[in-house]
């Protein structure tokens, strides 16, 4: 199997995988409830949600262990179970992926900040490498360091990952749009600095998850295109904006409508692409298809 | 530049050991204890929170001015009390049940104590009656209900209706925020306001009080 990147340097546009939170909610998942402890409770149904999106068509998946650092696993008295949780994430998404598909070993922020002395560089070095090791064991390929905003700890982690693993490493920002119609995360990163800052840190692929839409996104990846020109760009869109409707949240974009969108952030330069909250299955089918015409 | 000036410019840097340092001197000096409070610390945490929603400065800054406030406030409180200078009303603040994201509840925490209220922080993944029972223990003036996820969002309808159904309905006013919800939505459900970032939420808990 070719790397990630080499894929995309033959001129392959991959499709990664949607949303997982919402679909294990659809399984059972209480809200408040620890989402990763599903990998060793209710394997089934994790596999399930992973398989599916390899049936739609999904080049690359992830792994659900978003939250599987020793900080937030802490919060449901778990902490002590970073590694099995993690290695039994990837199994599941290996499983689901064969030898040829990727498995992007999921990597979320820790809610803890640097700036005001929550915790050292060390620790935060620590907790990352406990995760991504026990990711590559569980049989990932790459894993991604998502929906973060800070630089300090993103770059710690794509850092150790490159270090202490032979794992692709792709890393995405979560931006908002200010008031003054640019884009930041919350703790004030612009797209270039981002990019610029993590390709110097090794990320082999960059990119912006969640957000608030694909429309935004084709605006953001024109700004981490020009930052980094030869870099491969990840994005992971929310299906639209969310609405509510009598008192539910729906996420407005259809499959046919998010991979109409889609297009135009490849146009804009991404080379993979996928979902974040609100999409489904069908979406990232209507995404392939759209792509393999 | 006056004490209180000082006071002010060094909380907006985040400057925490040179804001105590300040605050004691301008204590030593026979300054006011009110008067260091809302002419200093508080006139400081104004400029950032006006920054903040104009997005000149980020959550990094509130952050490191909210903890210069505290240093300050720590060595004030005191003198305050001897001088009988109370906080304009207390706030219940915390995260919906199911939800357990603290970010965005503990930078309006620090914004309703930059405006002068004392804040009760219930904490994350909180049932709707804790709310209630939290503001009824404390005679909060409002509660301030705070969820990320579109999926837990509803459970402010929880709380909004525990509130109506309970001894405090009509007499604490319930504030509501979070990445996902709407001034509709805060309609829908028959909260008292909405606030899109935490310094609006600040602003809002003192009109809904007034």
């Amino acid at each position: 199997m070719n790397t990630i990147t080499e894929a995309i340097a033959n001129g392959k546009i991959l499709v990664s995988d949607g949303a997982w939170g919402t679909l294990l909610q659809e399984s059972g998942l209480e809200p408040g409830a620890c989402p990763e402890l599903w990998c060793t409770d209710h394997r089934d149904a994790v596999l399930r949600i992973a398989s599916n999106y390899i049936k739609a068509g999904s080049h690359i998946i992830g792994t659900n262990s978003f939250g599987a650092n020793r900080y937030k696993l802490e919060h449901f008295g778990l902490a002590d179970r970073v590694t099995e949780i993690n290695e039994a994430a990837a199994a599941i998404s290996r499983e689901a992926a064969g030898p040829d598909r990727h498995v992007m070993g999921s990597v979320g922020p820790t809610g803890k900040m640097l700036v005001m002395g929550d915790i050292t560089e060390s620790e935060l070095d620590a907790a990352f490498t406990e995760q991504i090791i026990a990711l590559e064991k569980g049989g990932a390929d790459a894993c991604c360091i998502e929906t973060m905003t800070a630089l300090d700890e993103a770059t710690i982690a794509v850092k150790t990952a490159k270090k202490n693993t032979n794992l692709e490493v792709l890393a995405t920002f979560t931006f908002e749009r200010t008031v003054q119609g640019e884009y930041r995360t919350m703790m004030g990163v612009a797209p270039a600095e981002m990019a610029q800052a993590l390709v110097e840190a090794g990320a082999n692929v960059i990119g912006a998850n969640c957000g608030n839409g694909m429309e935004q996104m084709v605006e953001i990846v024109e700004e981490l295109r020009a930052a980094v020109p030869c870099t491969s760009i990840l994005v992971q869109a929310n299906a639209g904006m969310p609405v509510n409707i009598d008192g539910k949240t729906t996420f407005p974009e259809s499959p046919e409508e998010m991979a109409k969108n889609a297009r135009a952030v490849i146009t804009a330069g991404a080379n993979i692409i996928g979902g974040c909250c609100g999409s489904t299955p069908a979406h990232i089918k209507a995404i392939v298809e759209s792509i393999e015409q | 530049m006056s004490v209180l000036e000082q006071i002010s410019e060094n909380l907006q840097k985040g400057k925490a050991n040179d804001v105590k340092v300040l605050v004691q001197q301008a204590i030593d000096e026979g300054t006011e204890p009110g008067s260091i409070l809302n002419d200093g610390l508080l006139a400081g945490m104004a400029i950032i929170g006006a920054k903040f929603k104009k997005n000149e400065v980020y959550v990094p800054e509130v952050l490191v001015a909210a903890r210069a406030m505290k240093f300050g406030t720590e060595i004030l409180q005191p003198h305050l009390a001897a001088a009988g200078v109370k906080p304009i009303g207390s706030v219940v603040v915390g995260t919906v049940k199911g939800d357990l994201h603290d970010i965005g509840k503990n930078l309006v925490s620090m914004m309703l104590e930059g405006a002068g209220f004392n804040v009760i922080d219930i904490g994350i993944d909180q049932p709707a009656e804790n709310f209630v029972n939290a503001a009824i223990e404390n005679n909060a003036a409002v509660i301030g209900a705070s969820a990320l996820l579109t999926t837990t969002m509803t459970n402010m309808k929880e709380v909004a209706n525990a509130v109506k159904a309970s001894e405090i309905a009509g007499k604490t006013k319930l504030m509501i925020g979070g990445a996902p919800v709407t001034q509709a939505f805060c309609d829908e459900i028959g909260a008292d306001g909405y606030a899109a970032d935490a310094a609006s939420a600040a602003d809002l808990a003192k009109s809904i009080i007034a």
